[in-house]
């Protein structure tokens, strides 16, 4: 594969001797989509949680753009360009959906550019456009702990957006979502993978088919296939493990 | 102009809370209570310069510290240092079997003014000591906390450990510190006897000054996208984090602000009421400190310096009259604080007080016009 | 050191060793029931140190009673009075739970503050109802005096009570921790509150008991102390910040990591008591128990938890 912007080689980690990861490789391009499925416990979230720094590896390493992430602290993560979204809504109930976005603009992140920092027109404006993408533009003023369960994943994923990460990790963005809202977050998903890599976690093949460039499958820790939707589908050892008869 | 407006001042709704403050401050108080009452409350305004940083490491940043008598007790004890020094030149001193050096140092066989000391001849170093020292004691416990995400409850129970340390060091250390008795005797800050009635007023006025100073400041921190971020924090750290802020130097950034807000108050103390001693470094006036800023409202500065007022003047009041009573008033007054009014006065003052204000105002400014006819029947 | 022998230098060394142990029985007494509290249920009981005041009380006038009305029960009436004095700080630490506890329980900081509250208010009520002066029970015949083993060792009986009473208290508790059927309910409460409602366990008043069992704990150190000790209105707070150092320092949710800890504490005070005023004694344990727990903020023995 052309110059992969991660690059995950041997990545172990153990909890007092079980390994939720064990010795993975994987590889993501930039500008592609790649869900990662499994059935539960396979080490999904775990992966994600390695690669922004949430949990410490054992062993091996990740690479993205060359920098080795294994030993930086969480927020250094972020500002290299990793945004990572999960399973539960993580979003400031108490905030409104404008001050959740403004919070994400990523501008005055130290403490004396936050004490400093003034709501420009550039920063308006971009909340504006990420409000629109993720439906949100009239509700903008409103306290999010208002929002529905499927408002607050787009909230979080525009929260992400804000940030322009180049590489965009998505827990399971569609659970609690109706069709008509997995639809619009589809194309949503679509859209914003155009100039980054984005790696989702799901569970829903409808959804997976509609937006993956490649699949991983991960069992107990390990990949156990890889490739398109249809190579996956069709792979006996998926459907014996997790996608059933 | 309008950062001044809608930061510092806080806009329409700030400005009128000042307002109501500083007239009570600058006009209300003065005019009503003889020179010894106004000193008791410029004591008691001391005190709230802790609640004040309170708010901004509590209130906003959840941070519960049950020490901060030790930043108020190292201000205080930094001015009270170049005061007594002063006190204790050669020729006030000449009776002592070492003159040139303060009494209890005398009290204890020292023979020479100890190296730590020395430095307090000067006043400016004093003034800069007395912002620094605290600044750097905060900076070391907030750094060696929050940088392992040490928090919360935790945090509370080894800044009281910090206190009990602080207190017995400056009890044990008596040819240093002045020992248990503290330091006493103060008369004169560069030549200017603090101890006449002048000077009582002055430093009334200063220490008001300096109060709604540091409201100010504290203003500013808050209302921008720091007070926006420390909220966040409080809600969902993690969140905070993984959007790329490191969240343990906005906590050390509140909690250092807050320990020389704390310090200034200590020194304003030391000045007004003429000594300092390890009695309001420990651990019961730090948490008598928190529950001036539970009582005014955690999360409202001005309330603060109400809620310093009301408990200090309950505490003067019943302690005379029933003391008795009074602890077992103090006891339910941080229980019912916390259980049932965790926003404290200025809570109350949101929910009841201001739709009752506005209520008499509208009634007011309708006052002798002509009744409204009764609304159609149709 | 002129004339000391090897013997004199042992028996010092040996007073010195049991002024440690039996340091470490007072700390680990007060830090169990703590560690029951703030362990198991994360609730932070700033009052701890005023149950055991009850428990001390309670022992008072049981001494005063027996010895006005019922001079017969002189000697006996010490052990009725331990048991007295856990029913009564148990009694009083469930109507506690009751009140005001059960409503703070997602809020552990203003749980710290209202137990402060609560603090302020049991130590008036101490002062109104005993007076400000300290008081001290009058102790049966079998705990005066001391056992000789050698000559220049004395080793004084009540320390030597408080030890024993420490190991049957522990024992005890252990047993019923990890042996009892109560034991499993209050662990599984602990680990998953919600499993634990769902299989039928009424974890309510499994946190109702399991608080006002601390609280009885506490009683029972308190009696214990007239031993050592006089008792006045203030006495609990004196060892407040000591005992919650000792349950943080071993490790807040492991009851081994309290034993440890107060251990290791006590030691490391009197020890250093040898060599220096018991103040800057106090003052370097202190100091070195924080810096501890600043490099290693989970305590001695930290019990691994899957995220």
């Amino acid at each position: 594969m052309a110059n992969p912007v991660l690059a995950i080689e041997d990545l172990t980690v153990s909890f007092d001797g079980f390994k939720a990861v064990d010795a993975l490789n994987l590889y993501v391009e930039a500008n592609e989509l790649r869900v990662v499925i499994g059935p539960n416990g396979a080490g999904k979230t775990t992966l994600l949680d390695l690669i922004c720094g949430r949990t410490r590896a054992t062993a091996g390493t990740i690479k993205f753009k060359n920098r080795e992430l294994t030993r930086m602290a969480e927020h250094q993560i972020v500002r290299a360009g990793v945004g990572r979204k999960f399973q539960t809504p993580s979003i400031y109930e108490n905030l409104t959906v404008f001050q959740n976005l403004e919070l994400s603009f990523p501008r005055g992140r130290g403490v004396f550019g936050c004490v400093a920092f003034k709501l420009t027109p550039d920063v308006e404006n971009r909340v504006h456009e990420i409000a629109k993408m993720i439906f949100l533009e009239d509700r903008l003023g409103d306290q999010a702990d208002l929002l529905s369960h499927g408002q607050k994943q787009w909230l979080e994923i525009g929260m992400l957006l804000m940030q322009d990460p180049e590489l965009l990790m998505l827990d399971e963005p569609v659970a609690g979502m109706s069709v008509a809202e997995r639809k619009q977050t589809a194309d949503l998903l679509n859209k914003i993978s155009d100039n980054r890599a984005v790696i989702v976690i799901e569970h829903d093949m409808e959804f997976v088919k509609n937006i993956a460039h490649r699949v991983t499958v991960l069992h107990q820790g390990k990949i156990l296939a890889e490739g398109s939707m249809d190579k996956v589908q069709a792979d006996p050892r998926v459907i014996e493990v997790y996608l059933g008869h | 102009m309008k950062l001044m407006y809608e930061r510092i001042l806080g806009g329409k709704q700030g400005m009128m809370g000042l307002v109501v403050l500083c007239a009570l401050l600058f006009v209300v108080l003065p005019l009503t209570f003889d020179l010894f009452r106004l000193n008791l409350i410029g004591k008691y305004l001391s005190y709230a310069f802790v609640a004040v940083g309170l708010v901004l490491c509590w209130g906003y940043g959840g941070i519960l510290s049950l020490g901060q008598g030790v930043f108020f007790g190292l201000g205080g004890y930094c001015m009270a240092m170049f005061l007594k020094l002063e006190a204790s030149d050669p020729e006030s001193t000449k009776i002592q079997s070492t003159p040139g050096i303060p009494d209890f140092m005398d009290w204890n066989q020292l023979t020479a003014l100890p190296k730590f000391w020395e430095p307090f001849h000067s006043f400016t170093f004093t003034m800069f000591a007395m912002l620094a020292v605290p600044a750097l004691v905060a900076f070391i416990l907030a750094v060696a906390m929050f940088k392992r995400r040490v928090g919360g409850v935790y945090f509370a129970i080894i800044t009281q450990a910090v206190a009990a340390i602080l207190t017995i060091l400056i009890i044990g250390q008596q040819g240093l510190t002045g020992g248990v008795n503290g330091m006493t005797d103060l008369k004169t800050l560069h030549g200017w006897d603090i101890r006449t009635d002048s000077a009582k007023y002055i430093l009334y006025f200063v220490n008001c000054v300096l109060l709604v100073g540091a409201i100010l400041v504290s203003r500013y921190i808050l209302s921008g996208k720091l007070g926006l971020l420390l909220l966040a924090m409080r809600d969902k750290e993690e969140r905070v984090r993984f959007s790329g802020y490191d969240v343990s130097n906005f906590k050390i950034f509140v909690f250092v602000n807050a320990a020389m807000i704390s310090a200034i108050g200590g020194a304003m103390f030391v000045l007004q009421v003429g000594f300092m001693s390890p009695s309001l470094v420990g651990i019961i006036p730090s948490i008598e400190m928190v529950i001036f800023a539970a009582v005014g409202g955690r999360m409202s500065l001005i309330g603060a310096v109400y809620g310093t007022l009301l408990v200090n003047f309950g505490k003067t009041y019943f302690s005379e009259s029933f003391p008795q009573l009074w602890l077992f008033l103090m006891s339910a007054l941080f229980i019912s604080v916390v259980m049932f009014f965790p926003n404290g006065l200025a809570g109350l003052y949101e929910k009841y007080g201001k739709a009752w204000i506005e209520k008499r105002i509208g009634a007011w400014r309708n006052r002798g016009a002509a009744p409204r006819p009764a609304p159609q029947q149709t | 050191m002129d004339g000391m022998s090897l013997s004199d230098i042992g028996g010092i060394l040996a007073m010195q060793g049991f002024n440690g142990l039996s340091l470490f029985c007072v700390l680990l007494l007060m830090a169990l029931g703590l560690a029951i509290i703030f362990g198991q249920m994360g609730v932070i009981n700033m009052a701890h140190g005023e149950f055991m005041t009850i428990g001390a009380y309670t022992t008072f006038l049981s001494s005063h009673v027996a010895s006005n009305y019922f001079p017969a029960l002189a000697s006996s009436y010490f052990l009725l009075a331990i048991v007295a004095s856990f029913i009564i700080a148990f009694g009083l630490g469930y109507l506690v739970e009751y009140l005001m506890i059960r409503h703070l329980y997602r809020r552990p900081l203003d749980t710290l503050l209202a137990t402060w509250g609560l603090s302020l208010g049991m130590q008036q009520a101490f002062r109104s109802t005993f007076g400000a002066k300290e008081v001290s029970a009058t102790l049966p015949d079998w705990l005066m005096g001391s056992w000789q083993p050698t000559a220049g060792v004395d080793i004084p009986l009540n320390g030597l009570f408080v030890m024993a009473l420490t190991i049957v208290l522990t024992g005890g508790i252990l047993l019923l921790l990890f042996r009892s059927d109560f034991g499993l309910q209050v662990r599984a409460t602990v680990q998953n509150r919600t499993m634990a409602n769902a299989v039928g366990i009424n974890t309510k008043l499994v946190d109702r008991i399991t608080f006002a069992l601390g609280c009885g704990i506490a009683g029972i150190a308190g009696a214990a102390f007239t031993t050592i000790g006089s008792t006045g209105p203030t006495s609990g707070s004196l060892y407040i910040v000591d005992t919650f150092l000792v349950v943080v320092f071993g490790g807040a949710q492991s009851l081994l990591g309290t034993v440890a800890s107060a251990f290791g504490i006590a030691q490391a005070q009197s020890i250093s008591e040898f060599f220096m005023t018991s103040s800057m004694a106090k003052v370097l344990t202190l100091a070195a128990v924080i810096l501890i727990l600043l490099i290693r903020p989970e305590g001695l023995l930290r019990v691994k938890v899957r995220r």
